[in-house]
């Protein structure tokens, strides 16, 4: 650790307090819209939400734009750039337990409190409760039809879901050929595979819209169509979430490297980015396998 | 906007002045002092609640609040003393003394560090602006359970979620901060093993922390889906599970135990062996109990739900994995006692309240273990029993622990020492206080008590009212704690670089007060 | 401040120190009428002397060291640090003694968990904030309320023996029969505890959990909810009344036979008179914990019922809102809980009672319509 003598501590900055500000007014407003959907007012719950985004926005370019300057700047050397390294894993980390959380909720719906509810097991009587219940997966029937109406089928995985399966898989491919272009600094070619990761993200989603819009139409598979289209959507739905920021990412990411942010030596903003990419699509494999075929 | 630290850096930058400073600070020193602050302060409200709700139970029948507000004042205090005072405490304590310990310039990603802290008041000032709000704020009790706090739960419980979410966020970026620190920052020559036991339980802890506030977050969105959304998660009609969301809260609420209770368990490391005048015993096996301890915790979380009629294997499963957590912290202990077995014992402020954290943490293991045994915990479960065992643990465990880091550490800061004759008043009244006030909950438990009540039976009054005596002496000291830290931090003996006569460790080697700029170069470590 | 003052007077420390003399100082658990909780309360008693032993040996050595090596003393420190011997020593011994408190812990367990071949089941149903006790088979069921006068517990009244463990209709079990609960809600989770019978379990919205007991002793055992529960999660008892097998037989037949005249009286022809009669007796039961008795309600939560507009609105849309509650606030549907009469009554005594003066009534018949509807 020689280089520590240089290790830099950037002086006072006012990104964090605006984070702050940004991030509570967000969140608030949206506290503000939930409290009053039923009747009261929402619009001041959506004005704080959509002052707070500004300031996210405003934030986001203002403090990672410091970043990127600083890097250029060359303030940042290699023991800072473990401090990077470091923070983005266990960044990426958390990401994996927040998902744990969901898929633990499918396991146990799943193979525990449907079978349940169904009367099997020792030591229960919900036959009692829900005597016409049948516990079968995907739960097309709720232990109550009346309350929760069940969905009339489900996504078949071997249409769009495999075609998403294979695009994101090859986005990944296409990362990677990105990262080794980097390291060559052939710059046409780090700019069309990047821009290929970009497109294949982006008609992912678009399927994900298309096949959301049928579940909801054609299907009743819903939010609240039962506990089957609560994991289903919730699972997909953040994972598409995460697919639409890390594309965001990435077109930043592409964006600075047409800027000249990035050498064949310095490019973990790249790697983030690539690192945060491959998350995402093992979140998806995942998915493709517990949620669509299982 | 920037400066390079270091060998060739000759600007020392001070602090700027005025409110800039704490607003933009990206200094390690100042945000942990902020901390420190603002978990006090989170200490007096969540400490005023508990007095209300302690006035409320002096005597049998309704005589001050309402039922709707004692729940709240419950739950409200719990919150703000596991999310406000305890771990926020603990944070700061991280702060100030890990880039010391391991001999680095700051925390690695300082400006992040700021954000961590900043979310805090922001996130606590949410939460209790519900109290305010029409049909009032969160009154399901801390670990608010479904469905009582989603189809049952006052409108306000958005806001609840959403602050919780951001507590996720300052506490998961605290979090990576520590472990980058920790593992990237490091003086040359320090290597693992030759850390202080308050960084180790702290790299313990942040994984902890990484791994676990992620799920809180998973449960909470849980709820704000079935509240706002239609998702059938803990509704039954729609093939979910009220239980489910105990299982996902415990996965996290039990690891949160131990993030509220290893570091303290650094900081008693760090107190013995100094006025013990002897090294630690067990060391190694000091680092690897707490490892175990952490592990462990990932797999007992259904110990918290006994009576909700798991299947036979897992109660057993679960009481087996519980009983094990005994034979780690039984290291533990034993270790602290063998540091002072023929030691040179001297018994200043931060080592009576560390020597008292040894003793009362360790009642509060001895009813954890009772609370393990599956069909006893059928009479322990939700009665005062617990109450008493878990406020063993963490107001004699993770609060004694603090005020021994404050007491021991203040001179390093400020450059003062404080006032022993009054540090010593404080550690008596607190002592008498909060054994009057919890231990007398064992009994109320043990003869059928349910907590979080408002009112009680008669057969319980007597004990009841020597538990609302106690909270009471127990409370007004604190604001002595108050008056000393303030006394010590405007004047006082000039403290000497070493400042104990036992102390051993990279942050004694600074002049007191330690210069606003830790490490500009690294220290050796032999 | 008047209530305040008296409060103070009536709950002074000396007149319940005499009422709850027997009881007062209770400082363990009780060990119970039943097998398991006889063998709970000797576990819990080994364990708790277990760990009473190991205190004393640690906090002998740890005084030990606090009296006689003192710095003051003259003591010099001793510069060990370190044994592998010692370590493992005391890993492996206090993982020995858990074996040893395993071992009969789980025994124990079993035994509560084997719910088999029970003589009698009884379903338990949580509500917010009273018990229903359904007899499996035996066309029996009821709520059992809280008995204790808001009086007593607003200090307006002395407090009585049972204060807060007293019902109006407990659960009478026969003894020396294996009684199986099957324990629910219909709310939010509540937790059916009885200490002396060693019982606690979960009552889980759309789920129901067992438990079991057989009764040794003839007796009234009191408990309480132990799961948080909400606004009155400490006024919701439990009690139970253990009787030998031939008293359980009587009460039972009487209990049916009652089941029966209720069942007549819907179709029976009902004067206002008695309707706002028997109003007041249900209302007061289950009505004015939240509604309040002199019908003020607890703003905003609970609202007025005097004066209010519902009440004072058409009789068929108040008996829906009591019917269905409404979703989205503390208002429960009854209609699944209250026989038809007893919802009849209550709206008509609403509808006439505290300066409403409304002059009218519903029928049952008319109730049991709208329920149909």
């Amino acid at each position: 650790m020689a280089t520590q003598q240089s290790y830099y501590v950037p002086e006072q900055s006012k990104w964090p307090i605006i984070a702050t500000v940004g991030l509570f007014l967000t969140l608030s407003g949206l506290a503000t819209v939930m409290v009053n959907k039923s009747g009261g007012d929402t619009s001041t719950g959506w004005w704080m939400f959509s002052i707070g985004v500004a300031v996210m926005v405003y934030m986001l370019f203002g403090w990672f734009g410091n970043v990127a300057k600083e890097s250029m700047a060359g303030l940042y050397n290699a023991q800072m750039d473990r401090s990077f390294r470091w923070g983005m894993s266990w960044f990426i980390f958390s990401e994996v337990m927040f998902f744990s959380a969901f898929f633990g909720a499918l396991f146990y719906v799943r193979f525990l409190a449907v079978p349940w509810l169904a009367g099997e097991g020792e030591g229960t009587m919900n036959t009692l409760l829900w005597s016409n219940f049948e516990g079968s997966w995907p739960l097309l029937h709720n232990p109550d039809p009346k309350v929760f109406p069940g969905p009339e089928a489900v996504i078949n995985p071997w249409s769009i879901p495999l075609l998403n399966t294979v695009l994101l898989l090859t986005s990944s491919v296409t990362i990677t050929f990105a990262h080794h272009a980097i390291k060559k600094n052939d710059r046409d070619k780090v700019k069309l595979w990047l821009a290929l990761t970009i497109l294949l993200g982006a008609v992912f989603l678009g399927f994900q819209v298309y096949e959301y819009i049928e579940a909801y139409h054609e299907l009743n598979l819903t939010l609240d169509s039962g506990i089957y289209g609560t994991t289903f959507f919730m699972l997909t739905g953040f994972h598409g979430m995460h697919v639409t920021l890390g594309a965001i990412i990435l077109t930043v990411i592409l964006l600075r490297y047409m800027k000249g942010h990035f050498s064949a030596e310095h490019h973990f903003g790249f790697e983030a980015a690539a690192w945060y990419w491959h998350f995402v699509d093992v979140v998806w494999v995942c998915l493709f396998v517990l949620v669509y075929i299982m | 906007m920037s400066a390079v630290l270091g060998a060739d850096a000759h600007h020392h930058h001070g602090p700027a002045k005025g409110f800039k400073r704490w607003l933009f600070t990206t200094n390690h020193k100042d945000i942990g002092t902020m901390y420190l602050w603002f978990s006090f302060a989170m200490f007096l409200i969540g400490g005023t609640m508990a007095l209300v709700i302690r006035a409320e139970l002096f005597e049998p029948g309704m005589q001050i609040v309402h039922p709707e507000f004692f729940n709240q004042m419950t739950t409200m205090h719990g919150l703000i003393m596991v999310f406000g005072a305890v771990m926020p405490a603990f944070v700061g304590l991280a702060n100030w003394l890990i880039p010391m310990m391991v001999g680095a310039p700051d925390m690695a990603l300082p400006r992040m560090n700021n954000w961590s802290f900043w979310i805090l008041p922001f996130a606590f000032a949410m939460l209790l602006s519900t109290l305010l709000m029409e049909g009032g704020g969160p009154n399901f009790g801390w670990t608010f359970y479904a469905p009582l706090s989603t189809t049952y739960a006052p409108a306000s419980v958005n806001y609840f979620i959403f602050a919780v979410h951001m507590m996720g966020i300052s506490s998961i970026m605290g979090a990576i901060n520590v472990i980058a620190t920790i593992l990237n920052m490091r003086a040359p020559g320090m290597t693992l093993m030759k850390m202080p036991l308050f960084v180790w339980t702290w790299l313990i802890t942040a994984f902890l922390l990484i791994a676990v506030m992620p799920v809180l977050a998973g449960a909470v969105t849980m709820m704000l889906m079935d509240i706002n959304f239609g998702t059938s998660f803990f509704k039954a009609e729609g093939g979910g599970d009220p239980v489910l969301f105990q299982h996902v809260f415990w996965f996290f609420g039990h690891p949160e135990v131990y993030i509220m209770i290893l570091p303290a368990f650094g900081v008693a490391s760090q107190i013995i062996p100094t006025f013990s005048r002897k090294p630690l015993f067990g060391y190694p096996s000091m680092v690897y109990a707490t490892a175990s301890i952490a592990i462990l915790s990932f797999v007992v979380w259904a110990h918290h739900m006994f009576t909700v009629g798991i299947p036979l294997a897992g109660e057993l499963f679960f009481m087996y994995a519980t009983m094990l957590i005994a034979v780690p912290t039984g290291v533990k202990v034993f270790n602290w006692v063998s540091t002072m077995f023929r030691g040179s014992l001297t018994f200043e402020t931060p080592m009576l309240f560390a020597v008292a954290f040894v003793i009362l943490f360790t009642i509060g293991g001895f009813s954890g273990l009772m609370l393990a045994i599956a069909p006893a915990d059928f009479q322990y479960h939700d009665t005062y029993f617990v109450v008493a065992h878990f406020h063993y643990v963490l107001v004699p465990g993770a609060i004694f622990s603090i005020f021994a880091a404050t007491y021991y550490w203040l001179p390093k800061w400020c450059g003062n020492m404080y006032d022993e004759t009054l540090g010593k008043v404080h550690f008596w009244m607190s002592f008498i206080g909060l054994n009057m006030t919890f231990f007398p909950m064992h009994f109320v438990g043990l003869a059928g008590m349910p907590r979080r009540i408002p009112d009680y039976a008669l057969q319980f009054a007597d004990f009841n009212q020597i538990s609302s005596v106690g909270a009471f002496v127990f409370g007004t000291t604190q604001l002595l704690f108050l008056f000393i830290v303030i006394k010590c931090i405007r004047g006082g003996k000039k403290a000497t670089a070493q400042v104990w006569e036992g102390a051993d460790g990279l942050e004694w080697t600074l002049p007191s007060p330690a210069p606003y700029h830790s490490f500009s170069e690294p220290p050796t470590v032999k | 401040m008047m209530s305040r003052r008296r409060a103070i007077a009536v709950a002074s420390p000396v007149p319940f120190v005499s009422a709850s003399a027997s009881a007062a100082w209770e400082l363990n658990m009780t060990p119970g009428v039943t097998e398991v909780s006889q063998s709970v309360y000797s576990l819990h008693m080994t364990i708790f002397w277990i760990c009473v032993i190991i205190g004393i040996v640690v906090f002998g050595v740890m005084f030990w060291s606090i009296f006689n090596h003192r710095k003051s003393k003259g003591a010099k420190p001793a510069q060990f640090h370190e044994s592998t011997t010692v370590e493992i020593i005391w890993t492996v011994i206090p993982f020995l003694i858990l074996i040893g408190m395993a071992i009969p812990a789980t025994g124990t367990l079993v035994k509560m968990y084997d719910a088999s071949e029970a003589d009698m089941d009884i379903k338990i149903t949580g509500y917010q904030w009273k018990w229903r006790y359904e007899y499996l088979n035996q066309d029996v069921n009821f709520f059992s309320n809280l008995a204790t006068s808001q009086d007593q517990i607003y200090n307006r009244d002395d407090k009585g023996e049972h204060y807060l463990l007293e019902v109006d209709e407990p659960l009478v079990l026969p003894i020396n029969q294996k009684i199986r609960f099957l324990v629910t809600s219909a709310d939010v989770i509540h937790s059916w505890w009885v200490p002396s019978l060693a019982v606690k379990r979960d009552a889980i919205p759309g789920y129901v959990r067992e438990a079991w007991t057989v009764i040794k002793e003839p007796g009234i055992y009191r408990g309480q909810c132990a799961e948080l529960c909400g606004k009155d999660h400490g006024f919701m008892p439990v009690v139970v009344k253990a009787v030998p097998q031939e008293e359980y037989q009587e009460w039972l037949l009487a209990k049916q036979e009652l089941a029966r005249q209720e069942y007549e009286l819907k179709n029976k022809q009902w004067t206002m008179e008695e309707l706002v009669a028997r109003g007041e007796k249900s209302y007061a039961s289950n009505c004015a914990v939240c509604h309040q008795a002199n019908g003020a309600g607890l703003p905003p939560t609970f609202p007025a019922l005097a004066g209010s507009g519902i009440v004072k609105g058409p009789v068929e849309k108040h008996a829906e809102v009591v019917l269905h509650g409404v979703s989205g606030t503390a208002m429960q549907a009854f209609g699944a809980q209250l026989s038809e009469v007893d919802i009849a009554a209550i709206v008509t005594y609403e509808r006439n009672a505290w300066g409403n003066k409304m002059g009218d009534m519903i029928t049952p018949q008319q109730v049991a319509e709208l329920k149909n509807k």
